[in-house]
């Protein structure tokens, strides 16, 4: 990558644009897209015609505008801050759960060789770290709410985040075993190619088990239909976020968009072969490990290099949106679990499913090396 | 002053400072206010790992401290629904003195003896080849299921042990031998009257709901 | 090689370790003495991996980790009896748990 001549001053500038193109365009883009699908796409599924009345002029965009509209209404409405002992927790909480939101990104490899903004060698245990925290958003705020509701929310949140987290990590380390790296872009690089041909060597296909229970355990730690307990308008008022209005309220909602986007991309990444074109460019994935963006590493790529590292960055952005998509038809579709059904799925299917799988995965890759 | 060590004092002081906090008049009233600069404490210390080249415990740190055992911390804070100490602790007592001498001790013990003992203490150089992996997922992995091996699964032994431990002990059904009636807990507060009369007979209980279904009867009748 | 002396590495250790013990000492509320042996644990585990990094010995590393699941069991048990202690006496100081004392 050449832009100033200057290597370190391009390390700096080719880091900068791969952060702003990946996680403030495309990842708070996409964020921001939700909040209107969400709503359009409930409505869909409800048979309603959903928010449509946004316009400028008589312009409408079929309510895409409510994108724009619905910043300046929550930038513009009061900041409420309730009676409580602890204001400035109150004020603090949205920013814990939006900033280590976006911070995880940047462990996500959306394209080939340099294409990640930090390749670190702890890999997804980064992702676990700092993913974790974002309860702490939800669970503080609760507190500092100083109301019953949030409270309960926050008690269930919390609960809740422990028991999935348990289930996320050990459904993903078959997929380890199999990719035998927690490194992101290496785990992409060994889904290159096809078993009989055919066959993409995808997670999903080695690991369908571990993908129902990331999925499923990676929407509960979301705190969403079908496990949203813990905003359950129905019981609780709205849970955690009972008391907040404004940005506050705004950060709140779009910290777990931006997880439903993590989702689809860590989903996309572990499971769906990243940016890899299945069938397509079979054995570009090896080389383009040591690739450098338009760079001279791999002669015989140079030439061909920038369409097929667009495509298959195309190729993992698609595969994401195909993910967030299904987390939306989940949410829209399955009514919302008891507290304690919830629970009890947590530590007595999804664990011991999760368990059972690495056992198994263990001995099938242990015949699989020796004979 | 190299990079490194700006880092490690800016991580160090800041260690210290966030746990001085936990136990300090101003944040330590509060349990809560005490487990976050706790949690605030333990990113420093992540750091101060990932410095040291630890980077899988830099992760390990965050995951299990922050991302787990704090949040049981505050979970169970918000569970009792702790709030600031409003007992007035005497200010100055025999414990917190003689805890200060000992502290003390024990830092200037630590600093004289290794700061004689480790003037000279070179590192070693992670550059030469044989330390490309240190600290590093495979290498920290690779030792704990060779050389390590059997501690690391008597470890998941303790591990199960403490979940299954953890379990009964914080059960609701604790029988309390030889003592007289617990006092009603906040558990089950709405229920505590209906407790108390099962606890001491069934064949109280009858007459204890008898009045009840007599005045339930007497305003149906009317 | 690191440019942090050793020396500083073990004070700080060393500091830590001690903020954790006057907690120990002086608090009563339960819940603080548990954080402070959590900042005590964290202390070794610093001291730990600064041999560790000086010698180059990733043993040191296998033991913090050691460390950290130990600590995660004693924060689960821990925190399970204080739970139950709070069911016995709708409190959480120690000086409030003296059944033996009697």
């Amino acid at each position: 990558m050449h832009l100033t001549g200057n290597p370190v001053l391009d390390v700096i500038l080719f880091t900068l644009l791969k952060l702003v193109g990946f996680v403030f365009v495309f990842v708070m883009g996409m964020a921001t897209v939700l909040t209107w699908v969400e709503r359009k796409f409930s409505a869909f599924m409800q048979n309603r015609i959903g928010p449509n009345r946004a316009n400028i002029g008589n312009i409408r965009l079929g309510g895409l505008l409510h994108m724009i509209a619905d910043p300046i209404k929550m930038l513009t409405k009061e900041a409420f801050t309730p009676n409580t002992p602890n204001p400035w927790l109150f004020r603090l909480a949205p920013f814990m759960a939006f900033v280590p939101a976006l911070v995880v990104f940047a462990t996500i490899p959306f394209g080939p060789g340099d294409l990640q903004v930090a390749p670190l060698n702890v890999g997804i245990l980064f992702i676990f770290a700092i993913g974790s925290l974002n309860v702490y958003g939800a669970v503080l705020g609760a507190w500092a709410s100083n109301n019953k509701w949030s409270l309960m929310g926050g008690l269930r949140i919390s609960a809740q985040m422990i028991s999935y987290e348990v289930a996320v990590g050990l459904s993903l380390c078959g997929i380890f075993m199999i990719y035998g790296s927690v490194d992101l872009q290496q785990i992409v690089i060994g889904q290159d190619g096809t078993w009989f041909g055919i066959v993409p060597k995808w997670g999903i296909f080695a690991q369908p088990v571990a993908f129902v229970l990331y999925l499923a355990c990676a929407i509960a730690e979301n705190k969403r239909a079908p496990f949203d307990v813990a905003e359950a308008e129905s019981e609780l008022v709205a849970g955690f976020w009972t008391e907040y209005s404004s940005m506050g309220f705004a950060l709140l909602a779009l910290s777990e968009f931006i997880e439903v986007v993590l989702i689809g991309c860590l989903g996309a990444t572990l499971f769906l072969g990243g940016w890899q074109i299945p069938w397509l460019v079979e054995g570009t994935g090896v080389l383009a490990g040591k690739m450098y963006l338009f760079g001279n590493l791999v002669p015989h790529l140079q030439a061909h290099a920038w369409y097929l590292v667009v495509a298959q960055v195309a190729a993992f952005l698609i595969k994401a949106i195909v993910l967030i998509w299904l987390q939306l038809t989940i949410r829209w579709t399955l009514p919302r679990f008891r507290y304690d059904q919830v629970m009890r799925l947590g530590w007595r299917i999804m664990l011991p499913t999760a368990l059972v799988n690495l056992v198994v995965t263990g001995i099938a890759l242990m015949f699989y090396e020796r004979f | 002053m190299t990079t490194e060590q700006i880092l490690f004092y800016i991580l160090g002081g800041g260690a210290v400072a966030a746990s001085a906090a936990m136990l300090l008049p101003p944040l330590g009233k509060s349990p809560i206010h005490s487990a976050i600069s706790l949690i605030v404490s333990f990113f420093f210390l992540a750091g101060l790992y990932a410095l040291l080249s630890a980077h899988l415990l830099g992760a390990l740190q965050i995951i299990v401290y922050a991302g787990a055992v704090m949040v049981l911390f505050t979970f169970v804070i918000m569970l009792l629904n702790l709030r600031p100490d409003e007992t007035q602790e005497p200010r100055i007592t025999a414990g917190k003195v003689l805890a200060g001498v000992l502290a003390a001790f024990v830092v200037g013990k630590v600093v004289t003896v290794v700061g004689l003992a480790s003037a000279g203490a070179k590192a070693v150089d992670l550059a030469q080849p044989g330390y490309e992996n240190f600290g590093s997922t495979k290498e920290v992995g690779y030792m704990l299921y060779t050389s390590f091996l059997v501690p690391f699964e008597l470890i998941s032994v303790l591990l199960l042990v403490a979940a299954v431990g953890a379990v009964i002990l914080a059960k609701k059904s604790l029988h309390y031998v030889d003592r007289p009636e617990p006092p009603p807990s906040v558990f089950d507060q709405e229920h505590a009257h209906e407790h108390m009369h099962t606890q001491s007979g069934t064949d109280h209980a009858g007459d204890t709901h008898a009045p009840h279904d007599a005045n339930a009867h007497a305003a149906s009748h009317h | 090689m690191t440019s942090i002396p050793l020396h500083h590495l073990l004070t700080l250790g060393a500091l830590l370790f001690c903020i954790g013990f006057i907690g120990v000492l002086t608090r009563r509320n339960i819940l603080i003495l548990l954080m402070s042996i959590e900042v005590m644990l964290n202390a070794v585990n610093l001291t730990l991996l600064a041999f560790a990094r000086y010698n180059g010995a990733t043993e040191g590393q296998v033991l913090a980790f050691f460390i950290i699941a130990v600590a995660a069991a004693e924060a689960a048990v821990g925190l399970a009896m204080v739970l139950a202690m709070f069911r016995l006496k709708q409190d959480v100081h120690i000086d409030t748990m003296n059944l033996l004392k009697r």
